[in-house]
Order: structure tokens, then sequence, then C-alpha cells
């Protein structure tokens, strides 16, 4: 049986800091953002931030989202810094 | 981009992400063309200058997300339009390096009166930084950085 995936993007500081802008992960059921921060941080090193680190914004198919929200087979799940543009 | 000529009472949305330098005044004069119930246009636009988090800034690197910033911006233009009379509205973000001095974005809103004009122009503004995904990285002869969020800007959007 092939396992369920999502995709995750990262940009801009994190994106550097992590030396990683796309992966794919699994899709297990009840996944919510915050899960799959943490199991993200669990990779140790420039990772850890993602878990105590500076804040952390959310997007869910590129809508922005928090970290109670619920992320599903398939999603498009982005993580990066605070905005600045404008 | 199209040209949009037709009288219409509620927001058209028009948003372009590009690297390209764009022209005001071209800009300006389609905003004009927005029928004759227009009275009143306001237009920012944002430079590239030499100092932010720090000194000595040469110039910007802009990132954004593709296909969310145009969607978050065209957002931001329809609640304009939900609260002003917003009769039609453009908005131009370069993104990519951006020398000292270079123009970085447009912000352009046609209104009946002076009123809805400034303030849909300034909301759209305000709102477009604290949540349009785009980052900036200043940078320096010595080195560069990532910009961080601004606590006034945060504000300012909440002020709406």
């Amino acid at each position: 049986m092939s396992e369920q995936t999502l995709s995750v993007r990262f940009f801009a500081r994190l994106r550097e800091e992590l030396g990683t802008e796309h992966l794919t992960m699994p899709a297990p059921a009840g996944q919510t953002a915050a899960d799959l921060l943490a199991t993200l941080a669990n990779r140790g090193g420039p990772w850890a931030q993602l878990n105590t680190g500076q804040p952390v914004m959310i997007a869910i198919n590129q809508a922005m989202a928090k970290p109670q929200s619920p992320v599903q087979p398939d999603d498009e799940v982005a993580f990066f810094p605070p905005v600045t543009g404008g | 981009m199209s040209k949009n000529s037709s009288v219409c009472s509620q927001a058209v949305p028009s948003v372009s992400i590009q690297n390209a330098d764009f022209d005001a005044a071209q800009e300006y004069a389609q905003l004009r063309d927005s029928g004759a119930g227009t009275g009143a246009i306001a237009t920012f636009t944002g430079l590239v200058r030499d100092s932010g988090d720090r000194q000595g800034v040469t110039g910007l690197f802009l990132e954004h997300y593709p296909g969310m910033t145009e969607q978050v911006i065209s957002d931001l233009i329809a609640q304009a339009g939900q609260r002003w009379d917003v009769r039609k509205a453009r908005v131009i973000h370069r993104i990519g390096r951006l020398p000292l001095q270079s123009q970085i974005v447009f912000v352009g809103v046609c209104s009946a009166h002076r009123g809805d004009a400034f303030a849909a122009c300034e909301f759209i503004m305000d709102a477009l930084k604290t949540s349009a995904p785009f980052w900036k990285k200043e940078l320096t002869d010595a080195g560069e950085h990532w910009v961080e969020q601004k606590a006034s800007d945060v504000a300012r959007t909440e002020g709406w």
C-alpha cells in the first residue's frame, strides 16, 4: 500500500537555514500543522528552530492557517518567517 | 495586463508580481480610465532606500510565494471594495534584486471621493505589508540579512 503524502515548502530565511525548499512528508490521519512542525523539528540541527525559535507562519494550500489547522493528504503546506513585503 | 475600461461598482482585482520595473504614469493613465463616476485617484509608490534594519543598504532582494501572493492581494482589494467605494484598483509588486532607489510597489485606487481613495489605498498597502507572502533581504557592502517584521507595521494593519 502506498503511503499518503503531502508537500511541504519553505521560504526566505527558513528556506536558507534549513537548506530545503521542498519536501514530501507522510500525511497520517488527524495530523495538524503543529504536529507536522514538531515532526520536522525532531530532525534536529537547524530544524529544531521550527519548534522553539522565532515565529513561524503557516499556509495550507496557499491560504494562511493556524497551528491547530488539520493537514490532509496532497495538501501543500508552507512554513515561513513573518512577511516583510511592501 | 488587460485593460478594463468598464465602469464597475466593485473592485476589479488587478495584481502583477514582476521583476520588471513599472511606469507609474502609465498606471495612473489606466486608473483614470475608470468611468465618469471616478472623482479621486490615490496612488502610493514604495522605493528602495539606503537604510532599513541597518545602515548602508545598497539594494534589496525580494522573494515571494507564487500564487498565494496574488491571491492574498486580490482578497485585500476585494475587502477594500466592501468597505469603501473602489471603482478600480491596481497593485504591482516587484521581486528579485532591486538596486537603491528602485520602485518596489505600486498601489492605485479610484473612488468617487478622496476619503475612500485615500483609505482604500492605505489599507491595501498596510495589509499587504503584513499578510502578503513577500520577504525582503537587505544587501549591504558588509553582507546581507533578512528584514524582520516590524511591530509597528502589524499595529497599523490591526488598526484597520
